[in-house]
């Protein structure tokens, strides 16, 4: 009976998994000739599961293995509701006749991905963190190869499950060096038991990388760019900013809880991982056409700016963290939302040399297009200025200046070839441009959610506030 | 709580809406001058208000503040007030704006658009002239910036796509430089505010200024055309549509002057003692190079980006002088620069609209197609080498009698050498004067086109009125802005 009461207060857990249920059974029981009505079903209770649990709450269940604080179920609320944009995304994507079959799958495994992302916020043991990342990472490698009979999306899937399963490999082998240096797996029990002699140096250096293949910082960010033009649009948006967020949030956990000891150590190693992310992810944007491959190396930058927030105390570092998050997810998606509905609109346009002349075909979509990369260069007033300041804000506090200096610097390159899309769009000369379109609706919807949160997110500042009096 | 002063962010939203909704070029017109000239009325209201509070005895350093929280963990507030400088720039703001509305008045294509982010760019300069928060600050004079992109590479001509890039890329770094030097004053001060009065009286460790001054005036310097962070002023206000180069040129370079007084020199003096001889021989070097740049040039254009460059540097020679005469007339030469320098570019562009070349070699005797343009051409260039009566001589005066208050030899070669630059404006002005106005027409082409129309007329005689009043009754403006000098200078020199 205790036990029952125990897993209702994981309430959004719960929810989730009962939405991951219903959608099953009811992909199950549908008749063939209402498969569309799989859209509207799925979103719906995407959204019931965030309305129900959108209130924070704290819970410590089943010895301290399952911890959520206030933070984590915003985190989680987040991500449902990023998830929540994607499905609106991707409807036109699969209705095509060759995926329709599967639309449900699609849902299935998207919330599955999801499951494993809260379960891994949640924990506070490295067996239920380690749980929830194979939980979240195998479902994601059956999205990435979704478009099987197209060649790369195949080749994406296998990189990207090949990948992560190295990474896995090695993060587990660091959980269990620490397990042997310090005899427990609960966070609380390892934290004070670290003191940084070599076996817990590796054991942190190990569990260290297994992250950062999730979060693609350089070095381990090989797999990023195939495995992101590979993959179909919405499941490349969904790679950039959902697992990317839980994945940062949960190293942050692991970072902040586990090896607060040692954070002498992993600041250093940390620093030198970002300033080179950020570099290395800038550098090779910039040669970039194929916009998916662009996005791919602009969200590994921008996974080194998320990892500034590291480099702050724990207060200011968190609500910058997930204030960062929040933001980059309604841009990144804007952009993603645009890339996926010209692409399915012309059956295959991705480059950049493609979207020549497209102001004057289709304004509203390359103003949106346009807003969304402003913020995500950092340009005032967009919600990207703010969530850029708060992670400089927050590693200048803890008096790393040259980081600070050098990511500043790289937010000049990035600006660079954010650019060059807007020039694509606005400037340059083109013959025969995309012609004017209509999205679907629900595209249009999600546009304009992700819009208002560009827009929106910086100038109140409620957000940041709420975060950072909750962290 | 209302503060008089939010208007001047206000009327440019309202704008931007306005021309959003607007159907046509008439509508579109008509928003742009309702707004342009609400703004100036108020920029004017404000000049007398503020003279006739400091009569009344007003003493605190800004008038009308207010300020309310807004990103509160990080001590952010949306706080406003201005002073005798801000007041100054705000009225040059204004005039150029409307001015500017009128000198692309036939501006095709795109109209909307065009107008939608040169108001976007002309909130961002009002802003940040009434801000006294720096995290504010910060974000209008990036909003400032950005639209510059699209209005060169979208409306340009010549290498616009280059020198889009090139400007836009060049302020950004130097904005990242100022991000960092505001986050230093911010945390070296204790973390406790963001209002830029309230920072000038704490102490920032010495340690803390000598690494984060050069950022911020480097940073403020490249907006300000600082050698060797220059480049992108020719090329960038080359390829500018008309009114760009007025705007930017005439007031979001002045953002440079500003940002380096109030925020650079002001908030870290001890980082200027240790920098101001590197920054003054720099400056000096703009001066007399942008000066020796323009006297090689063959595009109207560039001849006058280099010149800008050279009064620029001013601005900023003028200011690192740091005696109170001088620190007055590097804000005359603010204006004054802004003025004339709108004056030329506006000119230049009803020029290029008629010969399609800017080129001066190919250009002669316009001064008989087109009489009115080139009159106004010849007065805009003998206020420019300083001729008594305009303002360019009360405030490069005012500058070289403040910087030789310095009595000792370095601050004084500098000044002497900064004094050549006059001769040499003196010489590039009259021989492009002589170059492309007087002699015969030698293109027959040349005979059909016409004189100034009307809504020429008007951007460029007001602008005319604006420098010979402010040359022929200065100390209106002086006293104005000497007011206020003094309390950020008695913050600025410690020795």
């Amino acid at each position: 009976m205790e036990s029952l009461t125990q897993f209702i207060q994981m309430r959004q857990e719960v929810a989730l998994i009962a939405a991951f249920l219903l959608m099953f059974v009811t992909d199950l029981f549908i008749p063939e000739r209402h498969k569309k009505m799989l859209h509207p079903i799925a979103c719906a209770l995407l959204f019931v599961q965030t309305i129900i649990a959108i209130k924070p709450y704290e819970a410590s269940l089943f010895g301290g293995m399952y911890n959520s604080t206030e933070i984590t179920s915003i985190i989680k609320a987040v991500l449902s509701f990023g998830t929540l944009v994607i499905f609106l995304q991707s409807t036109k994507w699969l209705d095509r006749p060759d995926a329709s079959h599967k639309t449900g799958e699609f849902y299935i495994l998207a919330l599955s991905t999801l499951i494993g992302m809260y379960f891994m916020i949640s924990s506070g043991h490295f067996l239920l963190f380690f749980l929830g990342l194979e939980l979240a990472t195998v479902p994601m490698a059956c999205l990435v190869a979704f478009d099987k009979y197209k060649g790369h999306s195949a080749e994406a899937g296998a990189k990207f499950i090949l990948y992560s399963l190295f990474s896995s490999g090695i993060f587990l082998y660091g959980i269990s060096l620490l397990y042997g240096a310090t005899g427990s797996l609960y966070f609380d029990d390892i934290a004070g038991k670290l003191h940084g002699c070599e076996l817990q140096t590796l054991s942190m250096v190990f569990v260290f990388s297994g992250m950062a293949f999730k979060l693609s910082l350089v070095p381990f960010h090989l797999w990023t760019a195939d495995t992101y033009q590979g993959a179909p649009t919405a499941v490349s948006g969904m790679l950039s900013v959902i697992s990317k967020g839980a994945a940062a949030f949960a190293l942050m956990t692991v970072l902040f809880k586990v090896f607060a000891h040692m954070s002498d150590l992993w600041i250093q190693m940390l620093s030198i991982v970002i300033v080179i992310t950020i570099t290395i992810g800038n550098l090779f944007a910039m040669r970039q056409n194929n916009m998916k491959r662009f996005m791919a190396f602009s969200s590994i930058s921008q996974a080194g700016y998320i990892m500034l927030a590291l480099l702050g105390n724990t207060q200011q570092g968190t609500a910058s963290l997930i204030y960062y998050i929040v933001v980059y997810i309604a841009a990144n998606l804007a952009v993603f939302g645009v890339i996926n509905s010209i692409e399915q609109q012309t059956h295959g346009m991705v480059n950049r040399t493609d979207y020549r002349g497209l102001y004057k075909t289709n304004p509203k979509l390359t103003m949106i297009m346009t807003l969304a990369l402003f913020s995500l260069a950092g340009i005032p007033p967009f919600a990207g200025f703010f969530s850029k300041f708060m992670v400089f804000s927050a590693a200048f506090s803890g008096g790393h200046y040259l980081v600070v200096f050098l990511a500043l610097i790289n937010t000049v390159i990035s600006l660079y070839y954010y650019l060059l899309v807007v020039k694509a769009m606005f400037i340059d000369e083109n013959e025969a441009p995309i012609p004017y379109f209509k999205s679907c609706r629900s595209m249009r919807l999600s546009l304009v959610i992700c819009l208002a949160g560009v827009v929106a997110l910086g100038l109140t500042s409620g957000v940041y506030q709420l975060l950072f009096n909750l962290s | 709580m209302f503060n008089i002063l939010t208007i001047f962010i206000i009327i440019p939203l309202l704008m931007m809406l306005g021309l959003w909704l607007s159907r046509n070029v008439r509508q579109v017109r008509g928003v742009m001058v309702a707004g342009s000239s609400l703004l100036l009325a108020m920029s004017i209201f404000l000049v007398f208000d503020y003279i006739g509070l400091r009569k009344a005895g007003e003493t605190a350093q800004m008038l009308y503040t207010s300020s309310i929280s807004w990103y509160e963990p990080l001590d952010i507030c949306l706080s406003f007030g201005v002073d005798g400088i801000s007041v100054a720039m705000l009225l040059l703001s204004s005039i150029i704006v409307f001015t500017g509305t009128f000198a692309s008045w036939r501006l095709q294509p795109m109209t909307k658009e065009y107008f939608l982010w040169y108001t976007l760019l002309s909130s961002g300069v009002y802003g940040f002239f009434i801000s006294t928060d720096l995290f504010t600050m910060f974000m209008f004079y990036e909003v400032a910036l950005i639209p510059m992109y699209l209005l060169i590479g979208v409306w340009g001509s010549g290498k616009k796509e280059y020198s889009a890039m090139k400007l836009t890329l060049m302020l950004m770094g130097g904005s990242a430089l100022i991000l960092i030097g505001i986050l230093g004053a911010y945390y070296g001060a204790g973390a406790t505010t963001m209002n830029v009065v309230e920072l000038a009286e704490l102490e920032i460790p010495v340690k803390m200024q000598n690494i984060f001054f050069p950022l911020l005036f480097v940073g403020f310097g490249i907006l300000g055309a600082l050698f060797p962070f220059h480049t992108w002023s020719p090329d960038g206000h080359a390829s500018a549509p008309t009114a760009v180069s007025m705007l930017h040129a005439g007031v979001l370079m002045k953002l440079g002057g500003y940002g380096c007084f109030r925020i650079a020199m002001y908030l870290m003096p001890e980082g200027l003692q240790m920098w101001d001889e590197v920054f003054l021989v720099l400056t000096t070097i703009s001066v007399v190079y942008g000066a020796f740049s323009a006297v090689v040039q063959t595009d109207l254009k560039y001849i006058n980006a280099y010149s800008s460059v050279s009064h620029c540097g001013l601005v900023l020679f003028a200011l690192l002088m740091m005696t109170r005469t001088s620190c007055t007339g590097g804000i005359l030469q603010m204006l004054s620069h802004g003025l004339m320098t709108a004056l030329f570019f506006a000119l230049i562009g009803m020029i290029y609209g008629r010969t399609h070349t800017r080129d001066i070699r190919q250009m002669s005797g316009l001064m008989k197609v087109m009489p009115c343009l080139a009159v106004c051409y010849v007065i805009a260039g003998l206020a420019n080498l300083g001729l008594p009566g305009f303002s360019g001589f009360i405030a490069e005066m005012t500058i070289f009698v403040g910087s030789f208050e310095n009595v000792d030899v370095f601050h004084r070669v500098c000044t002497v050498i900064a004094t050549c630059s006059i001769v040499i404006t003196a010489v590039y002005i009259l021989r492009t004067v002589g170059k492309f106005l007087y002699g015969e027409v030698n293109n027959p082409e040349y005979l059909k086109l016409t004189d100034a129309t009307w809504d020429e007329k008007t951007a460029v005689f007001i602008l005319i009125a604006c420098v010979a009043a402010l040359g022929l009754a200065p100390f209106w403006m002086s006293d104005l802005i000497s007011h206020s000098v003094t309390p950020l200078l008695s913050n600025i020199i410690i020795r």
